[in-house]
């Protein structure tokens, strides 16, 4: 049996539809079967409520007399994109405030606008013929904006890695908090009433499916930026009339260390057409994997540590290496369940009907990383391999000649197998003269907690280790802790400035 | 429950805790604490049944002492529920309920405060 877009259309119209939720469909299809659900239910919702932070809104403000061609603007201090000529511009949710910096941005100001709240708009332009004027301060609401229409380039990941952190640092990511030694695990997604997890070969979402968006309707574009459905993580690219939203579903966010973000609620109705459909939509938390990820590691292809299951992400504990390890969300189950329930109870009242993709997704599509022309450079190039070291057992006096004639600040100190096993700076040998004089050794007066770095690691890296620990260089070592070299602030202040210089 | 005390400069040399665990043999944990040369606060965890005696005791010795009650302070309106405080906060004041609704059992809080920056909403602040 099959059934057709038309005629779940029509139930929806004369309101003899049957919609459930995607967190109900599991359950109808164990007690009916797959042929019963067919013939039982004809919508499932779904829906999602998280941090989008690929989202923004395209806006035209009207024209001022005399006109202005806006080169530059901003909402509440918040540059806006202008160079789309006029009186347009588009917003992105992450731009920062110039004046607030990480407490307001896109976000706030989209918020702003949906709640009814009056947003200063700031333009300037050098002023041409047909577009005289040079400046611009006026104060707007959403009602006063011809188009205020939400284009969101990244929305709704099929799935997301869980994160976790291995290294001995307390991170503040765009998951959230991760606390130092796998502390704790953060997820994100609504696992079962996600709507990609719901079709997860995109035959019924694609261009031109209505969505709900925001607390408004609005549609699917077509694929999202970065979409991988070859391999699990497909997004969609989405659209809306900001104009429709509600700040119930539209919500600004400031997270700690990363920046701001929006909160966002999305649902797409899918209609159920075939059994291979309701197959799909009787995904369950248990059948949905990911994988728990070590963002202690600051590179793109970060170790995997496990996979595991959105059931046992919801669980609140997941198990690493024998321990139990907390885990809680970044993305709010409770607010997508509302997602799926209001878009439920719009499609049984006949409000909202169906859609079949004018412009099917590609399923194939993997994402690919940056092809990067130019190389970052690594601590090998740019390291002292000459780095004079010394050992426990010498001297202070041994190491403040070292420190002289080396014409260095930082001395490693190595033991008898050459591995590094602390370090002295001028300081601490001018600090030790002062206390007990030059009889003092080395490992008496040594620090023993190094801060290091390997040699194949970005120079970037090592510019914000030493930035994060407050220290001017770094010990280059191997995998068994040989130092092979120092890296100096100096000259990662040379490096970084010529990189920079246009 | 949890008892807030303020230790003012004349007393802070003197083993305020260490006396009442010896006169009252109640076990007091002590959860949080900051002492310097001219003031000091203690967050210490009692039986609830010895509150009263415990907080008379600490007075005698010329200290202040505050029940320590609705620590987090949370805005419902800012609050999605994300959950992002639950896992980091060490003592496990946040949780959901069945229906993944927040649930704040905040006569845990030890005031550590890890919980206000890790709220992407703003939704957190602990009464000081």
């Amino acid at each position: 049996m099959e059934k057709s877009i038309d005629e779940i259309n029509t139930r929806i119209r004369d309101g003899s539809a049957v919609v459930v939720t995607a967190e109900e469909m599991p359950d109808i299809v164990s007690e009916l079967g797959e042929e019963g659900a067919l013939r039982e239910i004809d919508v499932v919702t779904t829906g999602t409520f998280g941090a989008m932070c690929s989202s923004g809104a395209f806006f035209n403000f009207g024209h001022a007399d005399p006109p202005i061609r806006m080169e530059r603007l901003w909402l509440n201090d918040v540059e806006a994109y202008a160079g789309i000529a006029a009186v347009d511009a588009y917003i992105g949710a992450t731009q920062e405030s110039t004046t607030e910096g990480a407490t307001y941005g896109g976000a706030h100001v989209l918020e702003d606008l949906v709640s009814g709240r009056q947003v200063e708009l700031r333009a300037i332009s050098k002023g041409t013929d047909c577009y005289p004027r040079r400046t611009l301060t006026t104060d707007l609401l959403l009602d006063d904006l011809n188009q205020a229409i939400m284009v969101n380039p990244r929305n709704t990941y099929q799935c997301y890695n869980a994160v976790t952190n291995q290294s001995d640092r307390t991170l503040n990511t765009y998951m959230g908090t991760l606390l130092s030694n796998t502390g704790n695990i953060s997820y994100s997604g609504a696992g079962l009433l996600s709507p990609l997890a719901n079709d997860p070969t995109l035959s019924l979402i694609g261009g031109g499916v209505p969505i709900f968006l925001g607390g408004g309707s609005g549609m699917v574009i077509g694929e999202g930026t970065q979409s991988s459905p070859a391999n699990g993580f497909a997004t969609l690219m989405v659209s809306g009339d900001l104009k429709e939203m509600n700040s119930d579903y539209l919500r600004a966010a400031s997270i700690t260390g990363y920046g701001v973000t929006l909160y966002i609620g999305l649902g797409i109705p899918l209609p159920v057409l075939n059994t291979d459909i309701v197959r799909n939509t009787a995904v369950r938390d248990e059948d949905l994997v990911t994988s728990i990820v070590d963002y202690g590691v600051p590179r793109r292809d970060r170790p995997v540590l496990r996979t595991v299951t959105y059931a046992e992400l919801k669980s609140g504990s997941v198990e690493i290496d024998g321990e139990m390890i907390r885990t809680s969300p970044i993305s709010s189950f409770s607010m997508a369940r509302q997602v799926a329930g209001d878009l439920k109870a719009r499609v049984e009242e006949g409000a909202f009907t169906l859609a079949l993709p004018t412009m099917r997704i590609n399923n194939q599509k993997r994402n690919r990383p940056m092809r990067e022309t130019a190389r970052t450079p690594r601590v090998r190039e740019i390291m002292n391999p000459a780095v004079v070291t010394i050992t426990e057992n010498e001297l202070v006096k041994t190491a403040a000649k070292k420190l002289l004639k080396g014409e260095t600040n930082h001395l490693p100190v190595i033991d008898r197998e050459g591995r590094l096993v602390g370090i002295i700076t001028t300081y601490d040998v001018s600090k030790s003269v002062l206390r007990d004089g030059d009889a003092l050794t080395v490992s008496e007066i040594m620090t023993k907690k190094v801060v290091t770095i390997s040699a194949d690691e970005a120079v970037d890296l090592a510019a914000q280790r030493l930035e994060q620990n407050n220290i001017s260089a770094l010990p280059v070592v191997d995998s068994s802790r040989h130092v092979i070299g120092i890296l100096n602030a100096v000259d990662l202040g040379k490096l970084i400035q010529r990189r920079w210089q246009p | 429950m949890k008892l807030f005390i303020t230790v003012p400069r004349e007393v802070i040399k003197q083993p305020l805790i260490a006396q009442v665990v010896l006169e009252t043999g109640v076990l007091i944990n002590v959860e949080r604490a900051h002492i310097d040369s001219t003031e000091g606060w203690i967050l210490i965890d009692i039986p609830d049944a010895e509150g009263d005696r415990i907080s008379a005791r600490l007075i005698e010795r010329g200290v202040d002492v505050k029940k320590l009650e609705k620590a987090v302070i949370h805005d419902e309106y800012e609050c999605v529920e994300c959950g992002a405080c639950i896992s980091i906060c060490p003592q496990e004041v946040f949780s959901y309920d069945e229906d993944y609704h927040l649930v704040i059992t905040d006569d845990r809080c030890i005031l550590c405060g890890r919980c206000v920056p890790a709220c992407p909403h703003q939704a957190l602040s602990i009464r000081q």
